[in-house]
């Protein structure tokens, strides 16, 4: 038998919490307490073999780890060229990735005390993953949500409420995960002494991208584990959707340490990027501070944050995570932007060829993945991180059209 | 130890009125409309303020509750931004404005405009001073080396959860004066004063000298009386702005409500 990938990339804390100019804590002072505590005890917790020993146990008996690596042999032909391996976070319990971030930071509040939980949700994805651990722990959990996403997910709205949580209408701003975002600090800055902020991707400030990235970086360890055992070989790229960008952090992280492995970040164009209605922070913005971190940014000439459009409400979000940032300006990976089109295609390509309806999110990742792969000798392998399932998008998908004939 | 900039010195000189507590109105550029400010700031000094602590909309305001969100949004939708609120500081002092005035905004906005550039350009504008409530101490040195180095006095606001160590780092950035959160919580109007803001302020005190504004809740007369003696001044904000959105004249609106705490 095989031995089992290591549970997660434990790097050391980012210095000064920043990744290159990136990241930093840019937030109120009452909350910098409970960051100070999250910076002291989060290591501690991570590297305690205990802590470590339950949240194995969990991700195998509760969340379904590993997760296959699986060969995706018609969508390989389809697009010709090189190998498309998918890793499948969409078979993890809730469906998508947001399981293993969910559970470690709940874990850990539990560790840290604290008896309620917080979280923001624009898919509902993460809402989903975080109702669905604080019922198995018993703790109150209350979900911002985006008036306008209630209504794009409005099942998974349910399927939270039917886990015991609160899931709480935001409805200023934009109305979407932003504001949700905004509204679930607001709600920590008030409750912070018995409140642990659940963030559901790798973005805020100091020490949550580490920390979330941290949790996340099993995904790539084991897919790297996969593809050596089952493809004989590393992949030429890495390829994952990134709207805060923890998928793609996480699928990242086990190949940082490989330079012939390629990562290749996948945006969303939405409408376009020549004009405002897309969601592709680090192709078509530039860095300034949101939400505690100083990163790339979709905002105006006067600092103000732009509202963002995506038929994926999971990449509707004008920031990103700050190691991403440092990421991009350094060339260790590159980003490119897929618009809703192109991704609506390839959720009716996945699901026909590969019997795989794919999160409108993950959708993304294959489009580039398989304009990628159409270049590469067959030998080659890109690893696409299957960030979710896409039951969550089907009315969205109804509501655009019939799939393309064939 | 270096001299204090001059705003600083002209802060911390209008918020020593005592034994009566110094009043500091926050007013949003651009609420409750777009050419209310001049009028608005005019009215405060006319009420009696010692201070105008003037905050500039942002799109995303982490600190702040529903009444001074709003306001925000109001003013984003007149098209208020830094280039055009500094504007209106000035000429509401060529219309004779002489209270002291803290700028405050989210960082965003002014890292856009470049922080050295923006400290000079307030400063020029006739601002005394700068807050920014995005930005704890351990975050504040390149803005506070910016304002001194343009004469502004800085700003660092502590909480009912900060730390001893963090109240000292605080202190140590501070040059004009410390704004104590009243609350563990947003802005929005309150009643009372909370147990933890009389702890923070007695915290505070045996920490540094510097003049304590306290801020976050307040709104009503009988609170500032409360904390006479216990803290240099009070800021009023989700308050008074809720008592300008419905004004006819929003000056004078501004001038009865900061005469009426006092």
């Amino acid at each position: 038998m095989a031995e089992p990938a290591p549970l997660m990339a434990l790097t050391a804390l980012p210095p000064r919490g920043r990744y290159g100019a990136y990241g930093g804590q840019y937030v109120p002072e009452t909350v910098m307490p409970a960051l100070d505590e999250l910076v002291r005890e989060a290591p501690r917790a991570l590297a305690d073999p205990a802590f470590q020993a339950e949240l194995v146990r969990l991700q195998a008996t509760y969340a379904g780890r590993p997760t296959p690596c699986y060969f995706a042999e018609r969508l390989t032909a389809h697009h010709g060229g090189a190998q498309l391996w998918l890793k499948r976070e969409d078979l993890l319990h809730t469906g998508a990735h947001k399981l293993n971030n969910a559970l470690g930071q709940v874990l850990l509040a539990r560790r840290m005390g604290k008896r309620r939980i917080i979280a923001e949700t624009g898919a509902g994805q993460h809402g989903l993953a975080t109702a669905t651990v604080c019922a198995r722990f018993d703790l109150p959990c209350v979900v911002y949500m985006g008036e306008e996403d209630m209504r794009r997910q409005a099942v998974n709205v349910y399927k939270m409420r039917l886990l015991g949580a609160t899931v709480t209408p935001v409805t200023s701003g934009t109305r979407t995960l932003k504001d949700a975002t905004s509204a679930a600090i607001r709600d920590w800055v008030t409750n912070v002494g018995d409140t642990h902020y659940v963030i559901g991707s790798a973005v805020g400030p100091h020490p949550y991208p580490w920390l979330v990235r941290t949790l996340q970086s099993v995904i790539g360890r084991e897919a790297r584990q996969q593809l050596l055992a089952q493809a004989g070989r590393l992949p030429h790229t890495v390829v994952a959707c990134v709207g805060g960008g923890s998928n793609a952090i996480g699928a990242f992280a086990g190949f940082l340490a490989d330079p012939e492995v390629s990562l290749l970040g996948v945006e969303a164009a939405g409408r376009g990027l020549d004009g405002p209605d897309n969601a592709a922070s680090l192709v078509a913005g530039r860095p300034g501070i949101l939400h505690g971190a100083y990163s790339y940014l979709l905002q105006d000439q006067d600092g103000q944050v732009l509202e963002t459009h995506s038929v994926s409400a999971g990449l509707d979000y004008p920031g990103v995570g700050p190691e991403h940032s440092a990421l991009r300006d350094s060339g260790r990976a590159r980003y490119v932007g897929v618009d809703d089109a192109q991704a609506l295609a390839a959720f009716h390509r996945c699901c026909r060829l590969e019997g795989i309806p794919p999160a409108l999110e993950t959708a993304h990742a294959l489009v580039a993945a398989g304009e990628l792969a159409a270049t590469l000798p067959p030998a080659a392998v890109v690893l696409v991180c299957f960030s979710g399932r896409g039951d969550k998008d089907i009315d969205t998908v109804r509501a655009a059209g019939e799939a393309p004939p064939g | 130890m270096s001299s204090l900039p001059p705003g600083a010195v002209r802060l911390q000189a209008a918020l020593a009125v005592g034994p009566a507590i110094a009043v500091v109105p926050y007013l949003m550029a651009g609420y409750p409309a777009a050419e209310a400010t001049v009028p608005c700031l005019l009215g405060a000094a006319a009420g009696g303020a010692a201070v105008v602590e003037l905050g500039f909309p942002f799109s995303d305001p982490l600190a702040d509750g529903p009444t001074i969100q709003h306001a925000g949004q109001v003013a984003l939708a007149q098209g208020m931004g830094v280039a055009r609120a500094l504007a209106q500081l000035r000429a509401a002092r060529a219309a004779g404005l002489t209270v002291p005035v803290v700028t405050m905004t989210y960082l965003n906005p002014i890292w856009q405009y470049g922080l050295e550039r923006y400290c000079q350009d307030a400063a020029a504008a006739g601002a005394d001073g700068l807050l920014i409530p995005d930005l704890p101490a351990d975050e504040a040195g390149p803005a506070a080396a910016a304002a001194t180095a343009s004469g502004l006095g800085f700003v660092a606001m502590v909480a009912p959860t900060s730390t001893p160590a963090r109240i000292a780092a605080a202190a140590a950035r501070a040059t004009a004066f410390l704004y104590c959160v009243a609350r563990t919580g947003v802005t929005g109007a309150g009643d009372g004063v909370p147990e933890e803001a009389l702890a923070l302020l007695g915290r505070v005190r045996a920490a540094s000298p510097l003049p304590r504004a306290l801020g976050f809740g307040l709104g009503h007369r009988d609170q500032l009386v409360a904390l006479q003696g216990r803290a240099e001044a009070a800021v009023v904000g989700s308050a008074l702005l809720e008592a300008l959105a419905e004004a006819p004249d929003p000056g004078v609106a501004t001038a009865r409500f900061v005469r009426r705490l006092r």
